[in-house]
């Protein structure tokens, strides 16, 4: 058991989870954002897939990285509009719009899919980019600075996530119209700019979790590449307890044990494989339960407002 | 007591929705070289246009009307419940491994047994989300998106092993229980594939209704969504009433997986997804509830518009030979459209509420005896 | 009063819809002359590289065998609710359709229950090797364990590391068998590799695929393989990290043309040439198929934008041969 467990291991190990973790990072901030403002968008997993697949078409038919980031964001972006539009403009009951947003990307991404590419195809995504000296630092050097540019990029988002919605203004109104929409609007924040530039965001944000997915982890595109992995970025935001930096944490996790547990399964322990798949699902839980938070979810959280004229 | 035009335009302004939805899926219809005329008429036909048909689309829409009526419970007591999924999972497994344990036992013993097993077990495991949100205030939709993800490898692992089939064996074995015995089929109504199942959702959509609106703890349930707060002052035990909710919602998610067992399918398999079981009824009955605005009754109808959309969708498919992904997406495109017209609905009722407090104002001048002022919940 | 003034409503107008489109319903012209017509249920997308798109390449390819006049198929793919595609294949079977394939080991027992319904149509299910006793019932499944223990063969002379990697979906069926081939195959030839494998829990789940690939390259592997359609993460993972790849169901060279080294091909043409013909002398059902090595059924093809050496080339050629011939025994699945 102790040469199974020696200290390459753990290094592979959190390096796999701080790479797993990042599609659900960027999906999970942007959701922050708009569930701290009061919108609940269960769609994320739609809308990363649309994002996923507009990156990858990008990078397949011209090999721009950067482009395909920028489609993503921009699809995603798109996507998070129309939920604006259905969640506040329409004031639709929030978790139903979600899955509809969710189901129409599940089945769009593979529609366009299969009438744009058609066959299941790998591209080259970002290579990995060592920090120069950083990365040389033992130990930590290869877990956090032998990574690709869009992992770092999910890092770097949660101190500024942190920073806009505790230092800010804009931080503070986002706050005040997910607590007390009708306070916020008395004292003049605009419930309804607010929320689109929140639920915007977090479609942008989805997108680019979707681009990380296709263009920067997997390098390919399938039918439902995301696997419902949107949907656990939403579980990580309650776990989190809407605060960026428990998100991380939680993320972080929920990626360690999934990467032990597949390492579990490499190294041949006599667990049945299933039990070893749920095993990152019932340790969240648990954490969450051990942890004995007392966060409450934004008053406001998936309550439309509807100004009374 | 009366229907006005604006009642009947509410009643119809879903299916409203549903037709604008299908306006843009025809152009999308277009686009993929398909005659959207052609192809709406073989979604009508396939939902409608034979006993057959009719049949298929009551037997899609058991599960969502039992998912729904479950979702109209928790709904009313303020907590969302997305582990309809999962819940269905564990309550086809508890049922058919009933099933399989005493096959010899009589239909008319072991049905109700296994339909009650299902219940109970699907209560189970939406109380585990109730229990862990009351006392560890865990939020719901982490843990039912959680569950739902350890029911299906829960699946996985027993069919793998303690349920499968027994001539299923070695490499090659494929994960699947045996055929349940036929004694143990629910009852077909009609020489179709229409079951018992139907008739036993819509008694308990009923039911529902008068145990939400009709006894103390309905009430407690509603009054707990209402204003958490408002009721624990009073004197009820909010986080009861919530766990109790979950279990209740759950409850009915397991009936629906274990009325898909022994109505429909009569064995279980996996293909590693809770999809290929539920045919996603966890989450397409949160829907048919919504569109039946969150009454047990009213998801009735909506579920039968709900399965008529699934069926007939997937006949559609297979007459124009378009992408089954097309189905996904315009699937999402009516539930965006329908809920976004609830805004219409909503502007028509407060306008329908000005005019009756209008025509009481009046009613109350002209007798020029000043309006009692109405006492809130 | 208003609940019931909706009901009524909504029951009126689907009245009105079904009979409108009762009257419309074209009737099905008959067709015993005309091409042969097959419909298929798929349980994932057509274009998966792998189960579905076997099936579908085999499809094309009688079509181009046969001429488009003489043979027209339809397909129903990502059928994964068994409901659902229950309900496909009795719609199919009440067409004019020659034949029906169900496509997927989960639609069996839906299967034993509308073929009796349908005397007159000919069923075709897989991956499995049961008939049900039913006069009008093909089956069909793959020996997947056969490639499989020549790519291990390959891949033990390949490796130098001395690990090897698999990841699987689900412990059971096809993917196990192969994996279980492909181990014996390996251990038959190197007893002192050491072969990692590793089941993700799922079909579709792409990202814990590609991750499971990081964790056996981390582990040490430089070969790898791995079954079902979530497998083109680790591709990916193993072009990314120049490790060797052998693929099964479907050609998967395209996705890494420098490290794939050979895939295992399912060939279920084979299997739908012979049905067609028996189908079309009125033999509606009755036989069991399996795609060998031996009814070419199961083709190794071998990358030809991958330098595999001569003498190690020889050595998978050898074990497909003594697996033909009967001199080489797996120890999975009955063979």
């Amino acid at each position: 058991m102790e040469d199974l467990f020696t200290g390459s291991v753990l290094i592979g190990l959190l390096a796999s989870a701080i790479r797993l973790a990042t599609p659900y990072l960027y999906a999970a901030i942007g959701e922050t954002f708009g569930q701290r403002s009061g919108v609940l968008n269960l769609g994320v997993d739609g809308i990363m897939l649309m994002g996923a697949f507009s990156a990858f078409y990008v990078v397949f038919k011209t090999g721009d990285l950067v482009g395909g980031v920028l489609l993503a964001a921009l699809v995603g972006l798109l996507m998070g509009l129309l939920m604006a539009f259905i969640s506040v403009t329409l004031s639709a009951e929030q978790g139903i719009s979600g899955i509809g947003v969710y189901l129409f990307g599940l089945g769009m991404s593979d529609l366009l899919f299969q009438k744009l590419i058609n066959n299941v195809q790998t591209v080259s995504g970002f290579p990995v980019a060592p920090i120069p000296l950083l990365s040389e630092i033992p130990v930590l050097g290869p877990i956090l600075f032998r990574q690709n540019v869009l992992v770092y990029g999910a890092y770097i988002l949660v101190p500024i996530a942190w920073f806009v919605l505790n230092k800010t203004t804009l931080g503070l109104k986002i706050k005040a119209v997910g607590e007390n929409p009708e306070a916020a609007d008395t004292l003049g924040v605009s419930v309804s700019r607010i929320r689109y530039f929140t639920v915007s965001l977090g479609g942008m944000l989805s997108g680019i979790a979707g681009a990380s997915l296709s263009i920067a982890l997997l390098n390919v595109f399938q039918f439902n590449l995301t696997n419902g992995l949107g949907f656990i970025a939403i579980a990580l935001v309650y776990f989190g307890g809407w605060r960026p930096t428990w998100v991380l944490l939680g993320s972080l996790i929920f990626s360690f044990v999934n990467a032990l547990q597949i390492w579990v399964q490499v190294v041949g322990l006599p667990i049945p494989s299933d039990i070893a798949v749920m095993t990152p699902y019932i340790l969240t839980i648990v954490v969450l339960v051990i942890s004995a938070q007392r966060v409450r979810p934004p008053s406001a959280l998936s309550k439309a407002y509807e100004r009374l004229e | 007591m009366r229907i006005s035009w604006s009642s009947i335009f509410d009643a119809l302004l879903p299916v409203i929705a549903t037709l604008a939805a299908l306006a843009v899926g025809a152009v999308m219809l277009i686009l993929l070289g398909a005659n959207p005329l052609v192809a709406y008429g073989a979604l009508l036909e396939g939902a409608f246009g034979s006993f057959n048909a009719l049949a298929d689309t009551i037997v899609k829409a058991t599960p969502l009307l039992l998912v729904g009526i479950g979702i109209c419970i928790a709904f009313r007591a303020g907590v969302i419940n997305i582990g309809g999924e999962g819940q269905m999972i564990l309550g086809g497994l508890s049922s058919i491994a009933l099933g399989l344990a005493f096959p010899d036992a009589p239909g008319i013993l072991m049905i109700p047994m296994a339909l009650l097993i299902g219940f109970i077990a699907g209560g189970l495991w939406g109380g585990i989300p109730g229990y862990l949100k009351a006392r560890f205030n865990v939020n719901e939709i982490l843990s039912t998106i959680m569950l739902n993800v350890i029911a299906v490898q829960l699946m996985n692992l027993l069919l793998r092993g303690p349920l499968i089939q027994p001539n299923q064996k070695g490499a090659a074995a494929i994960p699947q229980t045996a055929r349940l015995s036929a004694a143990f089929d629910l009852p077909r109504l009609v020489p179709t594939r229409l079951h018992l199942g139907a008739l036993i959702a819509v008694i308990l959509a009923i039911g529902v209704y008068f145990f939400l609106w009709r006894t103390t703890i309905g009430y407690r349930i509603r009054a707990v969504g209402l204003n958490a707060a408002a009721s624990r002052y009073a004197g009820i035990k909010v986080n009861r009433y919530i766990v109790l909710s979950l279990m209740l919602s759950g409850a009915f998610s397991g009936l629906a997986g274990a009325i898909q067992v022994y109505g429909v399918n009569h064995f279980m398999i996996t293909d590693g997804s809770a999809a290929s079981f539920t045919g996603s009824a966890g989450f397409n009955g949160i829907v048919a509830a919504l569109f039946g605005q969150l009454h047990p009754v009213g998801t009735i109808p909506a579920s039968f518009l709900f399965g008529a959309l699934l069926v007939g969708a997937n006949k559609l498919q297979r007459v124009v030979q378009v992408p089954a992904a097309l189905i996904t997406a315009l699937n999402g495109l009516v539930v965006v459209f329908v809920v976004s017209s609830e805004l219409w609905r909503r502007k028509n009722a407060r306008r329908r509420a000005i005019k009756e407090l209008e025509e009481k104002l009046a009613a109350a001048a002209a007798k020029e005896i000043s309006p009692q002022p109405e006492g809130g919940g | 009063m208003k609940k019931f003034g909706k009901l009524v409503v909504l029951l009126v107008l689907v009245a009105i819809l079904s009979t409108a489109c009762g009257a419309a319903e074209p009737a099905a012209p008959a067709a015993s002359t005309g091409p042969f017509k097959v419909a298929v249920v798929t349980p994932s997308a057509i274009n998966d590289l792998a189960f579905s798109q076997s099936m579908y390449d085999a499809l094309l390819a009688i079509q181009a065998e046969m001429g488009a006049e003489n043979f027209e198929f339809v397909v129903s793919d990502s059928m994964f609710v068994v409901d659902d595609a229950s309900s496909a294949i009795r719609d199919y079977a009440s067409q004019d359709y020659n034949l029906i394939v169900a496509h997927g080991s989960q639609y069996g027992a839906a299967l034993q229950e509308i073929a009796p319904d349908f005397p007159g149509v000919s069923f075709a299910w897989g991956t499995a090797g049961d008939t049900f006793n039913l006069p009008n019932v093909f089956a069909y499944e793959a020996f997947s364990q056969e490639g499989g223990y020549v790519s291990g063969v390959l891949a033990a002379a390949l490796n130098k590391s001395g690990v090897i990697g698999v990841v699987g979906p689900v412990e059971v069926g096809d993917a196990k068998l192969y994996v279980d081939g492909f181990v014996a195959g390996v251990n038959a030839t190197n007893a002192d590799i050491t072969v990692n494998v590793n089941y993700t829990g799922s079909f579709s789940d792409v990202a814990l695929a590609s991750e499971a690939a990081q964790t056996h390259i981390g582990a040490g592997a430089d070969v790898m393989t791995g079954s079902a359609q979530m497998v083109v993460g680790a591709v990916g993972v193993a072009k990314e990290k120049g490790v060797l790849w052998f693929g099964t169901q479907a050609d998967q060279a395209s996705l890494a043309p420098d490290i794939v080294v050979a895939c295992q091909i399912y060939d279920w043409a084979v299997v739908l040439r012979d049905i067609v013909s028996l189908v079309n002398e009125g033999t509606l059902g009755g036989k069991a198929y399996a795609l060998s090595l031996e009814n070419e059924g199961l083709k190794m093809v071998y990358n030809p934008g991958f330098d595999l050496p001569a003498d190690v080339k020889a050595l998978g050629d050898a074990a497909a041969k003594g697996i033909v011939d009967g001199t080489v025994t797996i120890g999975v699945g009955g063979k």
